[in-house]
């Protein structure tokens, strides 16, 4: 899962655990309501830097009324005291989050689970035109004959949409 | 408290008694859906609330649940719009359009502010509010030759100028084509009787074991 451009060199040999093996230790967290899928698919880590026992961790929230936020905190914290370092996770609460950062093995599990993947951000907002387009794909079927059942769902990061060809409602992940 | 603290407040509390009067209608909204869709805004609104009162909490020296909930009615600095308790549903929906209107007009001003902190998280609470914009879009053009619906509209508008600045107003107005010069506006800084009532049971639980940790 790992992306090309993670591992920074390592300094003078002091640094208790390297920034590959956080990483490789946040990928083994699910996420909370969606547990097919882990944070770093999810492109929730935004950054990982270790300085001697310290590992600060750069998260972004999907969304700011998310409930699974300290939970994700929490195991995250654990992993790096696991590991033997000294976590400082920080919250970044700006746009730098999307559901662009979705990996693509990310977006396939959602697939294989029955949610389906959320469509690319747009340069405008969305619209309620686009929402009500047959733009969406039933993750069980493959059909585009699908409708817009409810904006909302079970969780924010969810809509509820209905597939006309295999007659059953399924969760379409926001686009965010 | 300085201006920064101020500006974040009021926004917050906005956002926070619009969302727990948007969760009202949890379990008794008239279909599922709206159900579903009335208690994820609420959960949104309240999330944009945590975040805003955690940057005023640092400008503080406190923290985000104790500006929630540990204030005296008096001293929330949020518009009389957010306040109103409507249990017609013409209303609600009026007020959701009015709101995400108003909230629009602030959001885009902050987003190009000099407070880059609050200029980011701006931009996110836009990315969740677009969506809640679609909703309201969507019950709007369902209600809009209502004569109740239109009522509520006219009823609310007043309030709904009072969620912004003087110089934001005109831009509401003309985004939502509704009259600005012969209103009376409802400003913020004097508060309506509900608001005392839903703190009292906003706050009860919290203020039945003072410094509980939960």
């Amino acid at each position: 899962m790992g992306g090309d451009d993670r591992g920074a060199p390592l300094g003078a040999g002091r640094d208790v655990v390297t920034e590959d093996a956080v990483w490789a230790a946040l990928d083994e967290i699910p996420d909370p309501e969606i547990p097919v899928i882990s944070l770093v698919d999810l492109g929730v880590v935004r950054d990982v830097a270790v300085d001697g026992a310290r590992v600060r961790i750069e998260f972004t929230p999907t969304f700011l009324g998310c409930p699974a936020l300290e939970v994700m905190r929490r195991a995250m914290e654990e992993k790096v005291v696991a590991l033997g370092g000294e976590p400082d996770v920080a919250v970044i609460q700006d746009d730098s989050w999307s559901t662009d950062r979705i990996s693509p093995a990310g977006r396939e599990k959602l697939r294989d689970a029955g949610l389906a993947p959320p469509t690319p951000r747009a340069a405008g907002a969305t619209t309620l035109l686009q929402l009500q387009s047959r733009a969406f794909r039933c993750p069980y079927c493959g059909s585009t004959e699908t409708r817009l059942e409810n904006i909302f769902g079970p969780t924010p990061c969810r809509s509820i949409r209905w597939c006309e060809s295999c007659r059953q409602p399924f969760e379409q992940f926001k686009t965010i | 408290m300085n201006e920064r603290a101020r500006r974040l407040l009021r926004i917050a509390d906005d956002e926070l008694i619009v969302g727990w009067r948007d969760s009202e209608w949890t379990g008794i909204a008239p279909t599922l859906e709206e159900d579903v869709a009335f208690s994820s805004i609420a959960q949104n609104e309240i999330g944009h609330a945590r975040a805003l009162y955690e940057l005023a909490a640092t400008e503080l020296g406190t923290d985000a649940d104790a500006l929630a909930f540990d204030r005296e009615p008096a001293e929330y600095l949020c518009a009389p719009l957010v306040e109103l308790h409507l249990m017609d549903w013409a209303h609600t929906i009026a007020r959701r359009f009015l709101y995400e209107e108003a909230d629009r007009v602030r959001l885009d001003a902050l987003k190009d502010g000099d407070d880059v902190e609050l200029a980011g998280l701006a931009a996110k609470i836009d990315r969740e509010e677009t969506y809640h914009r679609l909703h309201a879009e969507m019950w709007a053009g369902r209600l809009r030759d209502e004569p109740r619906y239109r009522t509520a509209v006219e009823e609310l508008w007043p309030y709904a100028l009072g969620v912004l600045e003087p110089e934001q107003r005109p831009e509401l107005a003309r985004r939502t084509g509704l009259p600005l010069d012969s209103t009376q506006v409802v400003p913020r800084g004097q508060h309506t009787p509900e608001l005392a009532e839903l703190w009292a049971e906003m706050t009860e639980v919290r203020r039945s074991a003072p410094g509980a940790t939960w």
